[in-house]
């Protein structure tokens, strides 16, 4: 019956809620466990753990990505470099000590729009844009987003022309793919600054279209 | 292995729902691990195709039950099991009981910059692709127990060789440890409908990175 269904739908999403206070202790108390046992060992360094942990929340970011496609979007040169080898361009901007290899920039265009997901695990452009987002991790976004893209991009509130091809990119091997989405109206005005402010972490991911000052 | 982590095409999971704002780490547990994870991987004890297989051989319920970081924390724990490294008494007790195993390095503050390029997976074979651009191949029908990158839902499908990215190191022997065994690597585009049959999207296409013992000629 279809209300047994949602019943169940409904208390299997709250059980698997990883939110839930029995379930963070029960992980909090493993993990803390495990860096006692590999401290101890000798394995890792505590003070290392720190700085790996403020790599992540303050070096390294969506603003790297963003600097690159606002770059390509003023700088037709820097833009073919970005499509020729992804790395190699992001490089030259010395934003960040090294830039892993076989970055792939993917262009969106009125005919063509690109979306990156993980089916398998969370493989993702981290040395771009920083850790993925939980939803990009999720088993609703991994599950769907081959076989329904519009309907996820309707859950970010996207809606493409319906003659719009959907490139829909399985991160299946160690290559990495970057969106670089297309810039927005009403632009014309801004410097690469305040048109990189325009680029959100999701529109590099290709669920999000970067929105320009309205006219 | 056919295991509930190859997620492409399942239906009944829901909405996806993006958080506003969302922080790096949601507990600071989840730091610690990602940390953990990082560190343990600079030591050489297990290569990232382990730590995934690692994952991928939890139960289907626990793998679905456990949130992102708890999945890092159980696949973690199987390794270090199983290379050794930990004794299970000691995962009981939550702290070291037996002297330490040798690891080939420890990572310390001034190597976590380098640490953080993204490893490199290509390598020089000196042999000659397969395929070429344009090739019309299909990925093989395959269904090894054991870790594999060649998504269920494009096993069997027809499709177009589009870009040529070098020799990869293979992750179905990386994560066995028996060898690199370097293969070359290809996008391979699939139309939705030959993925999903002929109510696809017809807009849609979908590509995989396959190595070429995924790949027939079709």
């Amino acid at each position: 019956m279809a209300h047994d269904h949602t019943d169940e739908t409904h208390h299997a999403h709250i059980h698997h809620d990883p939110d839930q206070p029995q379930e963070v202790d029960e992980a909090q108390l493993r993990v803390r466990a495990l860096e006692t046992i590999l401290v101890e060992k000798g394995y890792v360094d505590p003070a290392t753990l720190d700085s790996i942990i403020d790599y992540f929340e303050h070096r390294v970011g969506p603003h790297v990505g963003a600097k690159a496609v606002a770059r390509a979007w003023v700088d037709e040169s820097f833009k073919r470099a970005l499509l020729e080898d992804g790395a190699a361009a992001i490089q030259t901007l010395n934003l960040v000590p090294r830039i892993g290899d076989h970055l792939i920039v993917v262009e969106n265009t009125p005919m063509q729009h690109n979306m990156v997901v993980c089916t398998l695990c969370s493989c993702y452009p981290w040395d771009v844009l920083g850790l993925p987002p939980t939803w990009y991790k999720s088993a609703a976004y991994r599950s769907r987003a081959i076989i329904d893209p519009r309907g996820v991009l309707t859950d970010f509130g996207v809606a493409l022309p319906e003659s719009t091809e959907i490139r829909v990119w399985d991160s299946t091997a160690e290559t990495r793919f970057l969106v670089l989405p297309m810039r927005p109206a009403n632009t014309e005005s801004l410097g690469e600054d305040a048109l990189a402010a325009l680029v959100t972490r999701n529109s590099m991911i290709g669920t999000a279209v970067p929105v320009g000052p309205s006219a | 292995m056919n295991g509930v982590h190859d997620m492409g095409g399942m239906q009944g999971f829901g909405t996806v729902c993006p958080e506003e704002n969302e922080p790096v780490f949601h507990h600071v547990w989840e730091g610690r691990m990602l940390a953990l994870q990082r560190a343990m991987g600079f030591t050489g004890a297990w290569n990232i195709d382990a730590s995934r297989a690692a994952q991928e051989q939890l139960p289907p319920a626990d793998y679905l039950a456990a949130s992102y970081y708890k999945r890092w924390a159980l696949g973690m724990t199987f390794n270090l099991l199983r290379s050794g490294l930990v004794d299970p008494i000691e995962i009981e007790a939550g702290h070291a009981i037996s002297p330490p195993a040798k690891v080939a390095r420890v990572m310390r503050g001034t190597d976590v910059l380098r640490a953080f390029t993204r490893g490199k997976f290509s390598r020089d074979t000196g042999t000659k692709p397969s395929f070429c651009v344009g090739d019309t191949v299909r990925a093989r029908r395959m269904n090894p127990d054991t870790h594999t990158r060649l998504p269920r839902y494009a096993r069997g499908c027809v499709g177009q060789i589009e870009a040529v990215r070098g020799c990869h190191v293979l992750p179905d022997t990386n994560s066995l440890g028996t060898g690199e065994n370097p293969q070359w690597l290809y996008t391979v585009v699939f139309s939705g409908q030959a993925l999903w049959g002929q109510s696809a999207d017809p807009t849609l296409k979908v590509s995989i990175e396959a190595f070429e013992p995924y790949l027939e000629s079709a």
